[in-house]
């Protein structure tokens, strides 16, 4: 392995997120700035496991109110009603309006879950240094990084529904307590996505043999 | 642990460049490898995960000048005027965008209404501001170096400006109003479509490893010890 490094950590070598320059951190150094755009150079982004873990925590504990309490309250003079994002998914669901009804389906409950559990699985299979289905896991994660900003779809139907009915006393429509526990699902599983670094998922299969030594992912 | 805490501490100290400028590493698998001249309009992918390194683009600059001053025109339009209106027994109503995040505001979502406001205004702006920043400053000889420390921070407006996801949600809520009153389609909501086409095209034109070798170095000395070519043609 040694002969041909298989990462750059391994050759000692750092590339920047900014501008994609190799380099060498200076003699006696562990890490630098990048000489080209100035921006300070890690091996692999700091504390990613703990970060990313802290990130989709706090979204799977905004997980459960965002689908439990109401997103929306509509008020008629027959009373008010509250409905959730499945109960939205629901009424939407007509002859002509199933395919809007699908998508947010998707968005809202399919995307969201299937992050979560996508960035646990990542996560769990870096730290244990799995060496399988490296091409696919980094796949996974480009998905999840291309996919997750959908789900705020939901917040923005919400958003313009709210604000154009209202037309007191026949009929008018709030924003409802779950709206902020869901657009925190959608804000920390992003956060989550750019804390995790996927070169992680490759470090287990190339051993750090040469490179640094105190490179530790506590 | 010497690694983590001085990860916090702002080190002053430069990397060395590595000699070979055509080298470097994966930023999805870190795996080292010469990134060969490519024709214009073609990519180069990471041999080992498949992550695209770089795809070279035919007048890059000019192109993205020409949509980073079109945008701007558009965005304004459609951020004054409404994007979604209703009739209902002889009542109208009728939305901005802004006004959408300003109700969620009134009506104690303020932090809602902050991410909206975000996510499909101002981050918008800064998506196109900034890239209009680069364009201009890339078109000098020699970029100088503000240029490289906005093009560092751009890819997050990209990240955060989700006018295409709104676009959508709109199209959701339009449906959901459609069982109650009369939709009346906005201007902003004709316009914001196009805006996104363009966003795109902007983004999917724009060369960024062609600006970021045009731009001065952090630590010149650095650079004209790795003989860049460039280098000789400053002033």
């Amino acid at each position: 392995m040694s002969a041909a490094a298989m990462t750059a950590m391994q050759q000692g070598l750092q590339s920047c997120e900014g501008c994609g320059l190799l380099s060498r951190p200076a003699a006696g150094e562990l890490e630098g700035r990048c000489p080209r755009c100035d921006e300070e150079l890690v091996f692999r982004k700091n504390q990613s496991f703990q970060r990313t873990w802290a990130y989709l925590i706090a979204a799977t504990i905004c997980y459960v109110p965002a689908n439990v309490l109401p997103v929306l309250t509509t008020t008629t003079a027959a009373g008010a009603e509250s409905d959730t994002i499945l109960q939205g998914v629901v009424l939407l669901w007509s002859p002509t309006g199933w395919p809007l009804s699908i998508i947010v389906l998707i968005a809202s409950i399919m995307i969201p879950s299937a992050k979560i559990v996508a960035l646990a699985y990542l996560l769990i299979s870096s730290k244990r240094g799995s060496v399988a289905n490296n091409e696919q896991r980094v796949r996974l994660y480009r998905m999840v990084e291309f996919i997750g900003r959908w789900s705020m779809v939901d917040v923005f139907v919400d958003t313009f529904t709210a604000a154009l009915i209202q037309l007191q006393p026949l009929m008018s429509v709030e924003p409802g307590p779950g709206l902020i526990f869901f657009a925190a699902v959608v804000v920390f599983t992003m956060l989550a996505v750019e804390s995790f670094d996927p070169r992680l998922i490759w470090d287990s299969a190339n051993p750090t043999e040469t490179g640094p030594r105190e490179v530790t992912y506590a | 642990m010497s690694h983590q805490e001085s990860g916090l501490v702002h080190t002053e100290i430069y990397n060395q460049p590595v000699a070979d400028a055509s080298l470097i590493a994966c930023l999805h698998c870190d795996l080292p490898q010469r990134l060969s001249e490519i024709a214009l309009g073609a990519s180069a992918r990471c041999p080992r995960c498949n992550k695209e390194l770089w795809r070279r683009r035919e007048d890059s600059l000019n192109r993205t000048l020409a949509l980073t001053l079109a945008a701007p025109v558009l965005y304004v339009i459609a951020n004054s005027v409404p994007i979604l209106g209703l009739t209902i027994v002889g009542r109208d109503a009728s939305t901005t965008v802004i006004g959408g995040a300003q109700h969620l505001w009134n009506n104690g979502q303020q932090l809602v209404g902050v991410l909206v406001l975000f996510s499909a205004v101002v981050a918008p702006a800064l998506q196109i501001g900034l890239m209009l920043a680069i364009v201009l400053g890339a078109m000098r000889e020699r970029a100088p170096r503000w240029v490289g420390a906005v093009l560092r921070h751009h890819p997050i407006t990209r990240i955060w400006s989700m006018i295409e996801v709104m676009m959508v949600g709109v199209l959701v809520a339009l449906v959901k109003i459609v069982d109650y009153a009369t939709v009346i389609p906005g201007i902003a909501l004709f316009v914001l479509w196009v805006l996104v086409f363009i966003l795109a095209r902007m983004q999917a034109g724009f060369d960024s490893r062609e600006v970021w070798e045009k731009i001065q170095w952090a630590d010149e000395a650095q650079r004209d010890a790795a003989g860049d070519s460039l280098a000789e043609g400053t002033s």
